[in-house]
């Protein structure tokens, strides 16, 4: 009786899987595609990664450049965020809805969105695509990376002036390529205003995850770290971790004389951090904002951009935000490295 | 005869009891999901009717069942995992370092050698299994030797196991970048896992090694000697130990073929989609895996419905945020429906025994009656 019944069961279910993998029933995908809708005027769709539009930081920059495109040319949009612990197929599955439903460019934020920007584009080849820190082959995807490594050499050497005790901290949320390049950028800018100005300071490097995107958006993890780092000397800490940037910025509040450097948006100028504002040195600012708007009035103007561009130190695609005027007393220096880096003098290491 | 036939109709009796029980279970806890979850999307302004009518509309689609179907076989493989180690209440917390580990060597082997398919793909999916056993194997050792908790050494292995694949990751060690992306050598083309073609997007060939597991699971556990010692260290080790099982062995076997069925969780993704072991390999299917078998009771059919349930969630979830639907919204329908199983099942557990206490009082009543009668007539 009980093999029976267990034969049956397993019988049901075998053929509920059957029916499934025949895959009965209409797809998603031929019943949205009506009229207005195919020819791509839906708006624009961008796809932000984990810690979504609020995170002070890297999807912030790129709303910034949505809401300006909104204001200016009066384009409409659809935003849809990442999860932790997304899959391709995840991913896919958002592009390919924004694509279904009529919105013309679209755009990913963030390294993870390559591959499936790859995918996506290449079934819908009248759909201009843009992705944000990756290159992607595609006649109709405009790829757009910067050059993180010229800016935080700017920051490394900020920070090697503005110290007093001599030691400096870097935080990045993910020990991965992108990240590494803020690393080394940082430290070389430390490095070499120690050799240039005799000054003596060295750099603690921590990251928050090894392997796993949560580093972008745990704030109270980058919060313990630097904590940690405070504790050990450190008094100008630089977080590269997306949204949980947040929490150093926090931390690094809470201590009397301490500075922290924000990256990607303005921290400054960040409504959401107003209360720590006076302990903001300075920010890396990445110019995704810029990059994103570019993309929507390309297409807007009917001749869409495509192809890799990088946004590097020399046409402002990375800048240091001087807002606040912590960092005013030493904008001489700040400037000079500039000119080595812009004129070629001085190379930034993009890796460790 | 009529003994025999008095038997049978007990059994048909009990069988049917079993299936009324089984069935209120789930039946209830969905029922429980669906009240709450609607409860928070009134609360918070949104229209819970229609956020159903879209989530059965789009999930049905032929494109969706493709999708749920390949997301829930690394989902079924991770939760037969953990259910190997549920059963005999081991916590193997750490599937998810053991997958990843397997996966990130698995993926470093397939990468380096350029045999056929079919011999390099068995290496592959050997490599992995042995890899995340050793992983997983360390944590039982320590608790049968050393008595520590596995709870506590297979979250910290999960660290572990992160810097391990992070130091390895890297340029000039076991990795090759690719712009912001550091992966593993691709494999070669011949070691992809076969597809099945559908009239939509094929299925992952994978799911066969999910349907094997699936069906060996079952049958170890319940047509084994093994699977019975197992069961038993579970149910109470003092009483196993006296009755002659080897407990330590027990938990270090189990321990090994947890981890074993763990290093086959990110085949689907490695053999069948990206290739290689790189920083966008997903992560967290081993946490999935820890509700799965608990949405599924650790039964083999339980939590395939479980791992197609989970995806059907997935699924719709990215659905509904297009929709304008908050996100959350399909974390909080996960949460509450394995919270609201656990909750179903012990409560239709009591009912259930209560019920079996009655109906054995009225029997026994009866009899009593019967013979009293009997008694009198005499």
């Amino acid at each position: 009786m009980r093999r029976a019944s267990k034969l049956a069961a397993s019988v049901a279910v075998t053929a509920a899987l059957a029916l499934t993998a025949t895959a009965c029933g209409e797809s998603s995908t031929s019943s949205n595609n009506s009229g207005s809708d195919a020819k791509g005027d839906a708006g624009v769709g961008l796809a932000f990664d984990v810690g979504g539009r609020d995170d002070h930081s890297f999807n912030e920059s790129a709303a910034r450049g949505l809401d300006r495109a909104e204001e200016e040319l009066g384009i409409s949009f659809k935003e849809m965020t990442a999860k932790n612990d997304e899959t391709e197929a995840d991913r896919e599955q958002r592009l390919t809805s924004l694509a279904e439903n009529g919105y013309n460019p679209i755009i990913g934020v963030g390294y993870l969105y390559g591959s499936s920007i790859e995918k996506v584009a290449a079934q819908y080849p009248d759909i201009t695509f843009g992705v944000v820190d990756s290159v992607v082959e595609g006649d109709n995807v405009y790829s757009m990376v910067f050059s993180e490594h010229e800016g935080s050499y700017l920051a490394g050497v900020a920070a090697a002036l503005k110290t007093e005790s001599g030691q400096v901290g870097f935080i990045g949320g993910v020990n991965n390529p992108l990240i590494n390049k803020f690393e080394a950028g940082f430290v070389q800018g430390v490095l070499d205003t120690n050799e240039n100005e005799g000054t003596d300071v060295s750099v603690d490097v921590q990251y928050l995850y090894e392997d796993n995107d949560a580093g972008f958006n745990d704030v109270a993890k980058a919060r313990e770290t630097a904590d940690g780092m405070l504790g050990r000397g450190a008094d100008i800490i630089y977080t590269a971790a997306g949204q949980s940037g947040q929490g150093s910025i926090e931390t690094v509040a809470g201590v009397e004389g301490a500075w922290a450097i924000g990256v990607d948006s303005d921290a400054y100028e960040q409504p959401g951090l107003a209360e720590y504002k006076d302990s903001i040195l300075t920010s890396v600012v990445k110019g995704v904002d810029v990059a994103v708007f570019d993309l929507i009035k390309s297409v807007q103007d009917g001749e869409p951009l495509s192809g890799p561009h990088s946004y590097n130190l020399e046409e402002g695609g990375v800048s240091l935000a001087t807002s606040g005027g912590f960092i005013d007393d030493i904008s001489e220096q700040i400037e000079a490295a500039k000119a080595r880096i812009v004129s070629g003098e001085v190379t930034v290491q993009e890796t460790p | 005869m009529s003994a025999a036939s008095a038997v049978t109709a007990r059994i048909k009796n009990i069988d049917r009891e079993k299936i009324v029980l089984g069935v209120a279970a789930p039946l209830l806890a969905i029922v429980t999901a669906v009240v709450i979850t609607s409860l928070v999307m009134l609360a918070t302004g949104q229209n819970p009717f229609q956020a159903f009518s879209v989530m059965i509309d789009f999930g049905t689609k032929s494109d969706s069942q493709v999708w749920i179907i390949n997301k829930a076989i690394p989902y079924y493989l991770s939760a037969v995992a953990v259910a190997i180690g549920f059963r005999m209440n081991l916590f193997n917390i750490g599937v998810d370092g053991q997958y990843r580990v397997a996966a990130f060597f698995a993926a470093a082997v397939g990468g380096a050698l350029a045999l056929p398919g079919i011999v390099q793909i068995p290496v592959i999916i050997l490599t992995a299994m042995l890899v995340g056993a050793l992983w997983a194997g360390i944590a039982g050792y320590l608790k049968a030797t050393r008595g520590v908790s596995e709870v506590i050494t297979t979250i910290m292995l999960n660290f572990i196991g992160g810097s391990l694949i992070g130091y390895f990751l890297k340029e000039g060690r076991l990795a090759e970048r690719e712009g912001n992306l550091i992966h593993t050598k691709d494999i070669p083309d011949s070691s992809y896992f076969f597809e099945i073609p559908t009239s939509v997007q094929p299925i992952y060939g994978t799911i066969v090694i999910a349907v094997a597991v699936g069906i060996g699971y079952w049958f170890l556990l319940s047509r084994t000697r093994f699977g019975y010692d197992l069961r038993a260290v579970g149910a109470s080790e003092s009483a196993a130990e006296a009755s002659g099982v080897s407990v330590k062995r027990t938990v270090i076997t189990t321990m090994l073929l947890s981890g074993a069925v763990a290093g086959l969780v990110g085949m689907p993704t490695l053999l069948n989609i990206s290739g290689n072991y790189g920083n966008d390999f997903p992560t967290g299917i081993g946490f999935t895996g820890i509700a799965i078998a608990l949405l599924g009771r650790n039964s083999a059919i339980g939590m395939a419905f479980a791992a197609l349930l989970w995806g059907f969630l997935e699924r719709t979830g990215n659905q509904l945020e297009f929709e304008g639907y908050a996100q959350e919204i399909v974390g909080v329908m996960q949460g509450v429906i394995v919270l609201s199983v656990v909750v179903a099942y012990e409560l239709v557990r009591r009912w259930g025994i209560k019920r079996q206490q009655r109906f054995v009082g009225e029997q026994l009543a009866a009899q009593a009656q019967a013979r009293k009668d009997a008694e009198v007539t005499a």
